[in-house]
């Protein structure tokens, strides 16, 4: 048996999922919308995590009690992003980067923008482990984590 | 608990196959069942890795994944990360269900869409997700802190590229073939910077059988039975940003497979080591938090030269994950080459020294988030 060309189909999935955020992230985004950034308190180990968490991921106890944290905080690490994949909401280049809110006790994983993105050299100029970045907030809220459009480098 | 032991192994070439994902998976179960010499019918139980739908977009694994592997009308399971497909086998013989047991991982990345959508996926819809966040800028992420923390260079990072591909050009079942210098993956286009394009692995086709049985069908079986001696996982919490990404769950994985095998001394007790490393600096860290070098001593290891293959601790001389990533097998992949080595038939790429105790890991998730540790031994 010979095969001149082996055949191929094509194949494209699309079908709609509807997902409960639950009652903690509802009220985290209502709040996002009032450009609040909103976190909970273990009761256990005190840590305040954000996004919230109705439960302590390390302690297995109820998270329930609210707290308000700041939008500005430290950059712990960054990447920057120069890598066009399916879906994908974001245009490239943008840095992707955990930042330590004042008042929370985990990093928060946001878009770090406001710099100059022409080379590298110029971004890691401006972008820096340690460094402060305050949020920018979205004229039109959605509530929704694209609210916050970026964080910039606090001068 | 009965003793287990890999009696053969067999895997699909590296080159990317134009067979359907059944045909090409029954090839490589048939090899592996006339190597032993035994029927379809004589296998007591057969268990599948793989996962049927980002990696793969056919179809339940019901329908191809069974047929494929020749698991129908038996009892049989499947596992994503094909590490734990191996010991779900390993553990249904140490219990005395059956005797002979085969464990087959299959994927074909060339069909599906690159890595970095499909694990975008493995965030959450309402937050990691829309920030478009995947394992490759974690990874990056990971490797600033890294390099940050202990002062590890680049060149560093880039020189496990150097030389896990180096050794893929004497193993004839890689994907990747190509020599690269240390200037050619610093080149390398910055994807994710610090990550270069040339550090991340490839997506690649692959299936991989072992077959694993009890002592006294080992030895009928087999001259060179690899004995399971330890196993160890553990999965750290979701969130990257709630984690100390350079200190995940690796040690209390490799902690209980040492205790089970009596490994004191990993550096000295183990012979050679199959890494999972879908990013280069990646085995730096793992190799550090496996114990074969202190905390933040993972550039000197690599400069030492002790991970090559003819060092005192070869590294990945299959050419590891940077060479061949068939994502969802690839955990398999490392336990059938330390089986290759202890039985003496990795052939270009055997190891020089001697291999008495093989160690094979697995990991999956963002920055690492589950490790497994495999030790085997002749």
């Amino acid at each position: 048996m010979s095969i001149e060309k082996y055949k191929i189909v094509e194949g494209q999935v699309k079908v709609t999922y509807e997902l409960a955020l639950g009652r903690t992230w509802s009220h985290f985004y209502d709040c996002f919308k009032e450009g609040k950034i909103m976190g909970t308190r273990c009761r256990k180990c005190s840590r305040v995590l954000v996004p919230p968490r109705s439960f302590c991921p390390r302690c297995f106890e109820d998270m329930d009690e609210w707290v308000e944290v700041s939008d500005e905080g430290i950059i712990e690490t960054w990447v920057y992003v120069n890598m066009p994949f399916f879906a994908q909401e974001t245009k490239i280049p943008f840095i992707s980067a955990q930042i330590r809110l004042d008042g929370c006790d985990s990093g928060f994983t946001h878009i770090v923008g406001g710099v100059d993105m022409s080379d590298l050299d110029k971004v890691r100029a401006a972008v820096k482990l340690g460094g402060r970045v305050k949020a920018v907030w979205s004229r039109e809220k959605k509530g929704s984590i694209r609210d916050i459009e970026y964080f910039e480098p606090v001068k | 608990m009965r003793k287990v032991a890999i009696t053969h192994v067999a895997q699909s070439s590296g080159a990317e196959s134009r067979e359907s994902l059944m045909d090409f998976t029954y090839k490589v179960n048939k090899e592996i069942l006339d190597k032993a010499g035994l029927k379809r019918e004589e296998v007591g139980c057969i268990i599948a890795g793989s996962a049927d739908i980002f990696h793969s977009g056919l179809s339940c694994a019901n329908a191809y994944d069974w047929d494929g592997i020749g698991a129908f009308m038996k009892e049989g399971s499947r596992a994503e990360e094909s590490v734990f497909s191996f010991i779900y086998g390993c553990m249904r013989i140490m219990s005395g269900r059956y005797d002979t047991v085969l464990v087959t991982a299959i994927v074909k990345g060339s069909e599906n869409p690159d890595n970095d959508p499909i694990t975008c996926f493995y965030g959450d819809p309402f937050y990691l997700r829309p920030l478009g966040i995947n394992e490759s800028s974690v990874a990056a992420m990971q490797m600033r802190q890294y390099m940050n923390r202990y002062g590890v260079t680049e060149e560093q990072c880039a020189k496990v590229a150097v030389k896990n591909l180096g050794n893929a050009l004497f193993n004839p079942y890689a994907h990747v073939k190509k020599r690269v210098g240390l200037e050619d993956v610093m080149r390398s286009r910055r994807l994710y910077d610090p990550l270069k394009e040339m550090e991340c692995a490839p997506k690649s086709d692959g299936v991989v059988a072992v077959l694993i049985a009890s002592e006294e069908k080992a030895k009928e079986l087999t001259a060179t039975p690899a004995w399971l001696k330890g196993y160890g996982c553990s999965m750290d919490y979701f969130n990257p940003g709630d984690r100390d990404l350079l200190n995940g769950q690796l040690k209390a994985a490799a902690a209980r497979a040492y205790k089970m095998a009596g490994i004191r001394n990993p550096e000295k007790n183990i012979d050679v080591a199959e890494i999972c490393e879908p990013y280069a600096f990646q085995e730096l860290i793992w190799c550090e938090q496996l114990g074969f070098c202190n905390e933040g001593q993972g550039g000197e290891l690599i400069d030492s030269g002790i991970t090559e293959m003819d060092g005192s601790l070869p590294v990945n001389p299959s050419g590891g994950v940077l060479a061949t990533n068939p994502y969802p097998a690839r955990g398999l992949y490392r336990v059938a080459e330390a089986a290759l080595q202890i039985k003496g038939q990795a052939g270009e790429h055997q190891v020089g020294k001697k291999v008495k105790t093989a160690l094979a890991h697995s990991t999956h998730g963002f920055g690492g988030q589950c490790h497994s540790v495999v030790i085997l031994s002749a």
